[in-house]
């Protein structure tokens, strides 16, 4: 598929120059010209007034004999012995899928004595779950799971995977996607069946979340995905649910493993697991010193919230670089984020954009995080945050 | 050792703004930069060249102007450029990307290590790098905060949701890296003279041993369906009260009313 | 005629604006309120190549021109104009005497450490009773074997106690006067030479200028720079320079201030709408970006001059009139734009404004300044 103009009824109107979303249009001798910076999205197709602007279908190249693949699968992954939200989360998603296609939903569980998580998996809505379940795989590694995951797709066919965007998800997903020779829409918030064809459509922002783009894989399977935690809410889970538990061998030998952990170094658990998290409070610039990083701290352990920080405090050296918000550091989306003395620069919001809900204190009153605030304080926040600290503390105890 | 940076052109995404009648994405004024974690790599590169010696070359898939991205490259220390575009090029997604950057590598032929930036702030989608490395047949570590190099083996600090993890490999490596890994250093002026009198070679796909059908548009398995700017938020509450114990005090109220707390 | 910058000087251009937006202006205001001299920040500016910008690499320079130079003083400035006259008192006053007076021994051994930013340089000409009128200087060099014996005190030396390299002036005849004024190179650490008091200033407060005193401080006959007696003509050919450096300073200063005024009045909103959209508002700006833009041709074409071994001593003079003036001007009316909130320390238009007046006054006032130009053009 490509975008053409067709020149003989361009106006050069320039119409389509401004919706272009990645600046792939030129206007030269009083016509429009598509350059290679095109992605065929067809925002211009839409827009020209006098339709000049054709999506032209290409010869078709027959990947795969679609109609092989079904069910919808959920990848799980495991930390210290439990499932990750995010696993759970897309299971409830994935009932969708599978529901509104008419298949089976699966999940897909890699490691090493994680039999007992199939219950959660049932519980949450899975039909089946395939298990690889090996001493080699005790511990997440890209070829070993690369390789494993990829015999399940060669063997049972799947139509859609969904995954984690998490750094492990992210890490190996690509390398599957790429070994299977299919596409894979990386960190997704939004995910739905294509009304015209049946293909999962996948949404996600991207020009650091200052458009969404909507994305499908027509002719490769399967459609495969990794989604943002948290975006989506975890099904009720129901331990009456029974399914079907598939134990597949492993293949994998120690000498396929090209990387090893040699060991793990947990700087924190729940207070810098800010993808996870329900709410995050997050310290900047106006927290003035490291010392009063402690008031953000107190409020997050009332709430039982995790840790973030502005990069203005993590480059002053205020918290360690896997507590910071923000497109160079990490994407949050909880229910309730907190912004304490962090102006808002548009990098920050990149980050955090997706919150539910968004309070925020700064002495500022045209800070801009006031703009993507549901609820503001304009005041200093070292007076603000004690205050409000005793304030949940009361609500607590009550 | 012999080093590979990949590193793509991108729009400073900071700079982007929509327009709030058309609502579309004002592109007008918005400068091409290095993407901020290929700048990254590149650093921890010529680092373990300061360190170990080699040669550190970059890579870019792109459009001509994509030079001038090369060339900031060039100025902040690396020994050569390539550009690798064409019209077939265009509209690729991450696995024609990384099939297409993967054959660049082959032609180079040699390298030790192949560095990434995370992901490009454009995109986000962290899959190229994987990508080239699955092409590739080699091993990779992402998100790396850390690197040593000692002989053939590479210890590295992996970036994780809880904390890090102490990795190893041996040679060849995809690496990808995370911001908090280094500064990257400014180019001088002799580096910046030194860049713009440089010929940056632009390979073609002519140049390069691909299959057609896996470039550009036609080898890309995704396709954007659509494109449209998120919905605003509502106007906020804004509490400005005259002491903070009567702005906390209105905040507990409206969340209590809200039936959030 | 070609206004055009070469694709080179774009470049630096946007390298060292890259450096002075991300390790310059963060600390600029911290730094002004004490007074504080950011070596590090030269240590810096040396590495990347910026203290030599204008030598060839031969002696440790980058091998660009004065125009580059100009424009680096400018972007620095633009954010800091105390960090610029520290960049351009180094470029202008210390090191180019030594570059077109020294001999290859002097380049090697000084100007070398200096362009690669290894060693900061300085300039001592200005005495307690002896300003404009540079006649009126006291501090004597007697020979003595192979060494000079150097006795008197400079003030308001820029860089001064910082720099590992000055460049001092004294006379070496007192009955000829100005002709019998020579320049020296007189090292940090020589036995004799002492610093006194750092000026406290209006503004530039980052920037030292201190009390320089030589009692009997014995240099090497090797570091007479030039010939005996050629000390003042060294003296007004680095200062038509340093003119330059001073003007591209002023140029960043104006160039500084109707950036914020022209952000503030945008986002600004009074009586329901952003003040720019006033028309009172507005014509400043445009009076402002006039005079800014004048200042700059004024001040490339001198570069430009000096760059092309052109005459360059009306065209600095010029410009460091025009520009001082502008950044005067400029400052005080993005001051005014800023209502309230401009007077006060939120904000860098103060800052500019304290900054900007100096730029009137030093490397020859603008009486000076037109002393110079009415003597070139009414000969």
């Amino acid at each position: 598929m490509a975008i053409k103009v067709n020149q003989e009824e361009c106006i050069a109107c320039g119409a389509c120059l401004s919706v272009c979303p990645f600046g792939a249009i030129v206007m030269q001798d009083e016509k429009a010209y598509i350059t290679e910076a095109c992605t065929a999205c067809g925002a211009c197709v839409d827009t020209c007034p006098v339709e000049a602007i054709l999506r032209e279908e290409e010869d078709k190249v027959v990947a795969m004999d679609k109609s092989q693949y079904k069910d919808v699968w959920v990848y799980l992954e495991v930390g210290e012995g439990k499932l990750r939200n995010v696993g759970l989360e897309l299971l409830g998603e994935g009932r969708k899928l599978a529901d509104g296609m008419g298949q089976s939903l699966a999940s897909v569980l890699i490691g090493h004595n994680v039999e007992g998580l199939a219950q959660d998996a049932f519980a949450a809505g899975s039909d089946k779950v395939y298990l690889v379940d090996a001493a080699e795989l005790a511990q997440y590694n890209t070829d070993s799971y690369t390789a494993t995951l990829f015999d399940l797709i060669s063997n049972y066919k799947p139509s859609v995977i969904l995954m984690g965007a998490t750094n492990d998800g992210r890490d190996f997903g690509a390398r599957v996607a790429c070994r299977v020779g299919t596409g894979l829409t990386a960190d997704c918030t939004g995910l739905g069946i294509d009304e015209a064809t049946g293909f999962v459509s996948w949404t996600r922002p991207a020009f650091g979340g200052n458009i969404m783009a909507t994305i499908i894989c027509p002719e490769h399977r399967p459609q495969m995905g990794t989604v943002r935690p948290s975006v989506f809410k975890k099904p009720v889970l129901d331990y009456s649910k029974k399914g079907e538990l598939i134990r597949v061998a492993s293949k994998i030998k120690q000498e396929d493993m090209r990387t090893k952990l040699i060991d793990m170094i947990h700087v924190c658990t729940v207070s810098c697991n800010l993808e996870e998290a329900e709410i995050i409070v997050s310290g900047g610039r106006g927290m003035c010193k490291p010392e009063n990083f402690s008031l953000v701290e107190d409020l997050a352990n009332v709430l039982g919230a995790s840790v973030g920080a502005s990069r203005a405090a993590v480059d002053a050296g205020w918290k360690p670089a896997l507590h910071q918000v923000g497109q160079t550091g990490k994407t949050v989306g909880p229910k309730i984020y907190f912004a304490c003395g962090i102006s808002g620069a548009i990098q920050h919001l990149a980050g955090m954009s997706s919150s539910d809900l968004v309070i925020a204190i700064n002495k500022d009153p045209d800070a801009p995080i006031f703009k993507m605030a549901d609820y503001g304080i304009v005041g200093d926040v070292l007076e603000v945050l004690p205050i409000l600290t005793e304030e949940f503390k009361k609500i607590k105890s009550a | 050792m012999e080093i590979l940076v990949c590193i793509k052109q991108v729009p400073d995404t900071a700079e982007v703004k929509i327009d709030p009648v058309t609502n579309t994405l004002i592109r007008q004024g918005v400068p091409s930069i290095v993407n901020p974690f290929d700048k990254n790599a590149l650093e921890a590169a010529l680092q373990l060249k300061d360190k170990h010696g080699g040669k550190v070359t970059v890579i870019s898939m792109g459009p001509p102007q994509a030079k001038e991205a090369l060339k900031e490259c060039l100025a902040m220390g690396a020994d050569k450029a390539i550009l690798v575009s064409d019209r077939a090029f265009g509209g690729s997604d991450t696995l024609a990307t990384s099939y297409t950057l993967a054959a660049t590598i082959r032609k180079i032929g040699t390298y030790d290590l192949i560095f990434c930036g995370k992901q490009a702030i454009d995109g986000d989608t962290a899959q190229v790098g994987p990508e080239i490395a699955e092409h590739l047949g080699i091993a990779q570590i992402t998100y790396v905060a850390k690197i040593e190099v000692n002989g053939d083996t590479v210890s590295v600090e992996r970036e994780y949701e809880e904390g890090y993890g102490i990795i190893e490999g041996k040679l060849p490596l995809l690496i990808s890296v995370v911001k908090s890994i280094n500064e990257p250093r400014y180019p001088t002026i002799k580096g910046t003279m030194k860049a713009n009198r440089a010929e940056i070679p632009v390979w073609t796909m002519a140049d390069l041993d691909v299959d057609e059908q896996r470039l550009g548009l036609k080898g890309s398995p995704t396709q954007v369906r659509r494109i449209f700017t998120p919905p605003q938020r509502t106007e906020g509450v804004i509490i400005q009260k005259d002491t903070a114990w009567e702005s906390v005090a209105v905040l507990i109220q409206k969340l209590s009313d809200a039936k959030i707390i | 005629m070609n206004f055009e910058l070469t694709k080179e000087q774009e470049d630096i251009r946007s390298m060292i604006r890259d450096f002075a937006e991300k390790s310059v202006a963060p600390t600029a205001a911290e730094r002004d309120e004490k007074e504080y001299f950011p070596r590090e920040i030269f240590d810096q500016m040396g590495e990347l190549g910026i203290l030599g910008l204008p030598y060839p690499e031969e002696y440790g320079g980058a091998g660009s021109d004065f125009l580059s130079y100009a424009m680096a003083v400018e972007e620095i400035s633009r954010v800091c104009a105390s960090t610029g006259i520290g960049l351009s008192v180094h470029v202008s006053l210390c090191s180019w005497p030594i570059f077109h007076y020294g001999t290859e021994e002097q380049k090697q051994k000084f100007l070398r450490p200096l362009a690669e930013g290894t060693k900061l340089g300085a300039f001592g000409l200005t005495e307690p009773n002896a300003g404009t009128d540079a006649s009126a200087a006291t501090t004597t060099a007697v020979k003595d074997g192979d060494h000079y014996i150097l006795n008197g005190a400079k003030i308001f030396n820029t860089n001064g106690g910082e720099a590992e390299i000055e460049v001092i002036f004294a006379s070496t005849d007192k009955a000829a006067g100005l002709k019998g004024m020579s320049a020296f190179i007189v090292e940090k650490g020589t036995p004799g030479l002492s610093f006194g008091k750092k000026e406290v200033k209006m503004g530039i407060r980052s920037s030292v200028q201190r009390e320089v005193f030589m009692k009997d401080c014995r240099i090497p006959a090797a570091n007479l720079l030039g010939k005996e007696g050629q000390g003042f003509k060294i003296a007004m050919t680095a200062l038509d320079g340093g003119r330059i450096g001073v003007a591209a300073q002023s140029l960043g200063i104006a160039q500084g201030a109707l950036e914020q005024a022209i952000k503030y009045s945008k986002e600004r909103v009074q009586f329901g709408k952003p003040i720019s959209s006033n028309q009172a508002i507005a014509f400043k700006i445009a009076d402002m970006a006039a005079k800014v833009e004048g200042a700059r041709l004024l001040v490339y074409r001198a570069a430009y001059h000096k760059s092309h071994h052109l005459p360059y001593s009306k065209e600095a003079a010029m410009a460091k009139l025009v520009a001082s003036d502008a950044a005067m001007s400029v400052t005080t009316d993005a001051v005014q734009i800023f209502g309230g909130y401009g007077y006060t320390r939120e904000y860098p238009v103060e800052r500019m404004m304290r900054d900007a007046k100096i730029t009137q006054i030093y490397e020859g006032t603008n009486e000076v300044q037109r002393m110079v130009i009415s003597g070139a053009v009414l000969r």
